[in-house]
This record gives structure tokens, C-alpha cells and sequence, in this order.
């Protein structure tokens, strides 16, 4: 019994909550005869889809600056690159590759800054990154509204000033990742080039965590008066991480975008960083671990369970939106749950 | 920006004088930022004064309440309780009772206010239990616990209301039976406390009898502050060794201070929607710890101290900026919208930029200790 107990604790109530919860929305989709072939596919391709922003908490977790909840800082820094690059007319691949490396470059100066910030603000990371991403967001809203691209996909077409809410990438890149390599078994679709892009990625964080930067990093995060003593730069460890951190995100909003097919402005990155959060914490990371297979599993769990639950809320329930109720309290209740665990585990 | 001021307090001796402008000015340097901010943004939105004046006493009467209620906590230690959302989800609990009852006037304002304390008591005692688990993180885990209540508050209204708690009315449920409406009107209470007594001169309306409530509470939590209890708040708030060593249960004042300030929010966004007349089922609620945590911090006050006075002068200049902002960007750009983006970076960037001055002393503060 103490055997069952203490493998319950060291799996995390939470995991074996959302699992169970997952395993009855599955019994109940093969119960009213929904199309499981399409939700597979919707939960590899939305899987794919947000793993990168999830991976980026890694480096934010391991340097010690808690969970990126100032994500949208560096997601905003994607989006302006693949702004940039439709505004250069840039189709396919070419315009892809343009925006990740504007959007790279503009992570490395973001994350920086957002760097320094955090150094500052010690112990109260996640409290000031929150508001520090919602601040940029809402003063780069001004900048999509002022800004002075002609481009005709990207601004109104009859009146209206400013960069449209959301833009088409139909013309640009859209899917480039999704369709490249897309497997079809049986009707089950595999991005594979998706998954290749995105896993490759997931590889070269956990290399760079085997680095002699990457354990140093870790250490400073881990137990920083240790790091001090044996001569580790905690400050700029974190700074470093912080950078990753950023340029994952901005890397990650670009694969979305592209699968989504639609690259959103305004207001819309405001909340993204919520549910990578909650999707590695999922995994079952915390604020101080975090792993790739935290990522991994955390965002398989997480997507297959807001794929799933559509469908079944919506035959269930046909009015309302029960699901998006229900993905409302599950991601926050999880974050919650992460914050109140910070001073009791040790 | 405390050492500074030691240094040049010991430099400039002569210049006594001046030093004390310059430590007024940086000790109220984020109000008198605001204040310029608002004149600046007044000229160029050419308003009236009496428009201006009009429009913020009406949302000084409707905010005010929810602002005082962040004071309570901020004394105890806790910080900017975020988790006043949780008390106006309460009051709108109450709200929707007392309409589907069809009970108006201030009998009914009355009855939604008695309603909303058991509520409130239960919520922000379960706001308390949370925070105490998460000491020193109690800012962030009051952010998201108001989101996770917002879910659960729309699990209630949108599926248990007519799905399981039998519900029938024609006006304020969903045509399927099922949920409530997005938009509730509050005929019946709409008004209820500012028409008591209002005074009303050409356009300018001044609800006099809810600015007397208001100050009743304003006094009532001064006085609170004094008395045995507001000395074991505060001593909580100061240290949480020390009050634990010289015998106060140090977890139990804390759930206090969030019980008082979340039934505090819960009758402040009663008085907030009796002026407005409309509920925003889904949505009244979701601004409310932002704008009141802005208004606050934009009257001069910290994370660790916070008066009637600040939350008073914050409100004002908050509210000001408010209405000033879409004007203003309309006649500097064209476009009101700018203004409206701009406002909502102001609320964002005032709650970062104090937090992280605050975080930023506190580190100093800790070094200048160790090195010591």
C-alpha cells in the first residue's frame, strides 16, 4: 500500500487526475461514435503545434527564473519578424526562414532586457514577468495601429487604419512545416515534418542542458549560493536562460502560426503564456524542474484533452461552450495548484 | 532609491531645504506623474472641465469601494490582493438572485448586499487557505486563482443554473432554459443607493448618499486598523516571525484580512452595477482586480503600504486618465482606439513598473543586509 502511495506521489495527483480525466472523455468519444481518426490527427497536429512554446519554459525553469510568464515577449518578437517578412513579400519557405531569423534576433535583444529585469526583481519573477508581457502587448497594439505597412495582405482592405486583427498566411507561410512530409495513414494525418522540426528542437535544449554552459546554468538555478561559490556567473546564467527562454517563444508562435494558418495581432498574445504554462506543468514539472519530457508528455496530455473534450461537451451539451469552461479552469486550477506547492515541497 | 537619499542627505547638509522638495517629489513621484500625464493629455483632448469633472465623480462613486477593499491585505502583508475578483463574483451571484426574485429598490440592493456577504465570507476564506500556501508568492496566486474562480463562475452560471439548479425566467435566462443571458438588466436596482440623495446641477450629478457610504467605510476601516485586531494585522504585515513568536496566529489574521477584503470588493461592485444598471454576466468582473490594483498604485501607494488617501487620489487620477485617453487619441492621431491600447498599457505597465521597484528595493535592502 505505502508502495502504491509513494508511487502516486512521486507521478503527481494532478497527472493521475488529468489522465484518469482524459481516459473517460476517450471511453465517452467511442461511446457517441465521434470520429476518432480526426481527433487523433487534431491532437498530433495541435501537439506539434504548441510544443515549442512549452519547451520554452525549460530554460526559464532550469536558470532559475520560474515559469516564462512573460512568454509574450518573446512571442511578440516571432510575430514581428513574420510581420516583417510578409511586408518583404516573402512566400514559402524563404519567408519562414526570414521571419524566424528576424524574430531569433529580436529574441536575443527582448530577452536581454527581459533578463536584466528579472535579475532585478529576484524571488518575484513570474508576478513581474506576467506584467511585464501584458505592458508589451498592450504598447505594441499602439505600434500595430501606427505602424506604416503597405503590405495589401496584411492591412484593411477599405478604410480602417493599422494592421488587420488577424492576417492570412495563405500567401506565405502557411502549413510549410504541416505539409512538408505529411504522412496519411488510413486517414490518420502525420505531420511528420512538424514533428521533425519541432523534436530536433526539443533535442538541441536537452544538448544544450548537457553543455558545460547548460549544467552551469542549471546549477545557478538549481542553488545559487553554490553556484556563486564555485564561480558560476549566476546573473547572467539566468540572462541566458531568459534569452533561450525568449527565442523558443518567439520560434514557437511561428510554427503555430504556420499550422494555424493565421498570424494573430493585438490583443491575442496577452494570455498565450497560460497555457504553455499549464501544459508543462501538466508534465509534470514545477516551478524549480523542469525536463523535455515534461514538455513532451505535458503538452500531448494537454492538447488531447482540449481536442477531445470539444467534441464530446459539444454532443453532451450542444449549447453553451463547456469545454472552453472547462479548459478555463483546468489550466488555471493547474497553475494555481504550482504556486501553492513552491514552499511545501521542500 | 532609499540609498540615494541617505547619500545625499549627508552631502548636502546646507541644503536642507531642497532636499526636502526632492524627497517629496521622489516619494510621490508616481501620482505626480499621473497628474502631468492627465493635464498634458487634457489639453490636447480639448475636454471641458465640467465634462471632465462630470465623468469622474461618477466613476469615483462606482470605484472607490472596490479600491479601499485592496487596503486591508496590503497591511497584513499580503501584498495587492488580485483575488477581489472572487468578492465581485459574489456580489453578482447576489445580483441575479435578487432580479430573478424581481426584487428592486433598495430593498433589493439591500438583500443583494446581505446575500453577497455569506458568499464573500466562504470565498475569501478559501482566497486565505490558498494564499497562506503560497507565502511570498500571495500576488501572482491571487491573479490566478481570480481566473480559476472566473471558470468556475462560468461552469455556474452557463451550465448549473437551469441545468441542474432549476431556474425558470423568461428575461434573464438563455432561450434554451439553460445558462444565463450574457447581459442581465438591473432594472430594478439600477440607482437604488445614488437616488437616495443626489444633487444634480446642469450635467454635473453628484450621488451624494453613496459618497456618504463610501466614506462610512472609509472610517470604518481606518478605525478597524486601530483597534487590537488592526495592531495584530499590521504586526502580521511587519513581520511574520515576530507576530508568530509573540503569540498571534499569524495564518488565521491573514485569512481575516482576505475575508474583509473580499466581502469589502463584493459590496464595492454592488455599488459599481447599481450605477451602471447592466450586468456584464460574463465580464463585469474580469477587470476589476486590475483597475482597482492600478487606481491604487497610481495614488502612491506599495505593495506594503496603502492609505484611503492614495486609493482616493489614485482613483481620481486612474479614472481621469480614463476618460482623457481615447480623446486624446483621437485628436493627436485620429484614432481613439490608440488611446484605449494606451490606457490598458498604462493599468499593465503602472502594476509592473511599482511591482518591480518594490522587488527591486527589497533585493537591495536584502544585499546591503548581507553585506553588513
Amino acid at each position: 500500500m505505502s508502495q502504491v502511495k509513494k508511487f502516486i506521489d512521486n507521478f503527481g495527483y494532478t497527472r493521475i487526475i488529468i489522465i484518469l480525466f482524459l481516459i473517460i472523455l476517450f471511453i465517452a468519444a467511442l461511446a457517441l461514435e465521434l470520429q476518432t481518426k480526426s481527433l487523433i490527427t487534431g491532437i498530433l497536429n495541435r501537439a506539434g503545434m504548441n510544443m515549442l512554446l512549452t519547451l520554452a519554459m525549460v530554460p526559464s525553469v532550469q536558470s532559475g527564473t520560474g515559469l516564462n510568464f512573460g512568454l509574450s515577449i518573446g512571442i511578440l518578437c516571432g510575430v514581428l519578424g513574420a510581420v516583417l517578412s510578409i511586408a518583404m513579400d516573402l512566400t514559402g519557405v524563404q519567408a519562414f526562414f526570414v521571419a524566424n531569423v528576424i524574430g531569433i534576433l529580436l529574441a536575443i535583444v527582448a530577452g536581454y532586457v527581459y533578463g536584466l529585469l528579472l535579475n532585478r526583481v529576484k524571488s518575484q519573477e513570474m508576478l513581474i514577468g506576467t506584467y511585464a508581457g501584458f505592458s508589451v502587448v498592450s504598447g505594441m497594439c499602439m505600434f500595430w495601429i501606427l505602424a506604416p505597412f503597405k503590405s495589401p495582405k496584411m492591412i484593411w482592405p477599405y478604410g480602417g487604419r493599422g494592421l488587420r486583427v488577424t492576417v492570412s498566411l495563405e500567401d506565405t507561410f502557411d502549413k510549410v512545416l504541416n505539409n512538408f512530409l505529411l504522412g496519411q495513414y488510413n486517414g490518420i494525418e502525420v505531420p511528420w515534418g512538424l514533428y521533425a522540426y519541432v523534436l530536433l528542437l526539443c533535442l538541441a535544449v536537452w544538448l544544450f542542458s548537457r553543455s558545460k554552459t547548460g549544467i552551469a546554468m542549471q546549477t545557478a538555478g538549481s542553488n545559487p549560493r553554490f553556484a556563486e561559490a564555485s564561480g558560476i556567473n549566476v546573473d547572467s546564467m539566468r540572462i541566458i536562460g531568459t534569452i533561450l527562454s525568449t527565442v523558443l517563444g518567439a520560434m514557437g508562435i511561428l510554427v503555430y502560426a504556420q499550422s494555424y494558418g493565421f498570424l494573430q495581432l493585438y490583443t491575442a498574445p496577452l494570455y498565450m503564456a497560460f497555457p504553455a504554462v499549464a501544459a508543462i506543468l501538466i508534465g509534470g514539472a514545477s516551478v524549480q524542474k523542469a525536463s523535455i519530457t515534461h514538455v513532451i508528455i505535458g503538452t500531448f496530455l494537454f492538447q488531447a484533452l482540449l481536442v477531445v473534450a470539444l467534441p464530446v461537451s459539444n454532443a453532451v451539451l450542444p449549447e453553451g461552450n463547456l469545454s472552453e469552461v472547462v479548459r478555463i479552469i483546468i489550466s488555471n486550477g493547474i497553475i494555481v495548484y504550482a504556486l501553492t506547492r513552491i514552499g511545501g515541497g521542500e | 532609491m532609499s540609498l540615494a537619499n541617505t547619500d545625499n542627505v549627508s552631502k548636502s547638509t546646507g541644503k536642507q531645504v531642497s532636499w526636502q522638495i526632492k524627497k517629496a517629489v521622489t516619494g510621490n513621484i508616481v501620482p505626480i506623474v499621473f497628474t502631468l500625464l492627465c493635464l498634458v493629455g487634457a489639453v490636447i483632448a480639448e475636454a471641458s472641465p465640467i465634462f471632465l469633472l462630470s465623468s469622474v465623480i461618477i466613476r469615483l462613486a462606482r470605484n472607490l469601494l472596490l479600491v479601499f477593499s485592496l487596503i486591508i491585505p496590503v497591511v497584513t502583508g499580503l501584498g495587492l490582493n488580485f483575488g477581489i475578483v472572487l468578492g465581485a463574483m459574489a456580489a453578482q451571484i447576489a445580483l441575479v438572485a435578487v432580479t430573478h426574485w424581481d426584487i428592486g429598490g433598495l430593498g433589493g440592493f439591500a438583500l443583494a448586499a446581505l446575500l453577497s456577504v455569506p458568499l464573500s465570507i466562504v470565498f475569501g476564506w478559501l482566497t486565505g487557505k490558498v494564499l497562506n500556501k503560497a507565502k511570498g508568492n500571495e500576488m501572482i496566486t491571487s491573479m490566478m486563482l481570480g481566473f480559476f474562480a472566473n471558470g468556475l463562475y462560468q461552469l455556474l452560471f452557463l451550465f448549473v443554473l437551469g441545468g441542474i439548479i432549476p431556474m425558470v425566467n423568461e428575461t434573464i435566462m438563455l432561450p434554451s432554459g439553460i445558462g444565463v443571458k450574457n447581459t442581465v438588466s438591473l432594472k430594478g436596482i439600477k440607482y437604488a443607493l445614488d437616488d437616495v440623495l443626489k444633487i444634480g446641477y446642469e450635467t454635473l450629478t453628484i450621488p451624494v448618499f453613496t459618497f456618504i457610504v463610501i466614506a462610512l467605510f472609509a472610517f470604518v476601516i481606518k478605525f478597524l486598523l486601530q483597534t487590537k485586531l488592526g495592531q495584530e494585522l499590521r504586526c502580521v504585515g511587519q513581520d511574520m516571525n515576530i507576530a508568530a513568536t509573540s503569540g498571534i496566529d499569524v495564518d488565521r489574521m491573514r485569512i481575516i484580512a482576505v475575508i474583509l477584503s473580499t466581502v469589502l470588493a463584493a459590496w464595492g461592485q454592488l455599488i459599481h452595477l447599481q450605477n451602471i444598471g447592466i450586468l456584464q454576466t460574463y465580464g463585469s468582473h474580469e477587470q476589476v482586480g486590475l483597475f482597482a490594483v492600478a487606481s491604487i498604485l497610481i495614488g502612491g501607494a506599495s505593495v506594503t503600504k496603502a492609505t484611503i488617501g492614495q486609493a482616493v487620489l489614485g482613483t481620481f487620477l486612474f479614472h481621469l486618465l480614463f476618460i482623457i485617453s481615447p480623446m486624446a487619441g483621437q485628436n493627436l492621431v485620429g484614432e481613439p482606439q490608440v488611446g484605449e491600447y494606451f490606457r490598458a498599457f498604462v493599468a499593465y505597465g503602472v502594476i509592473g513598473v511599482s511591482l518591480g521597484l518594490h522587488a527591486w528595493q527589497k533585493q537591495q535592502a536584502k544585499k546591503h543586509m548581507l553585506e553588513e
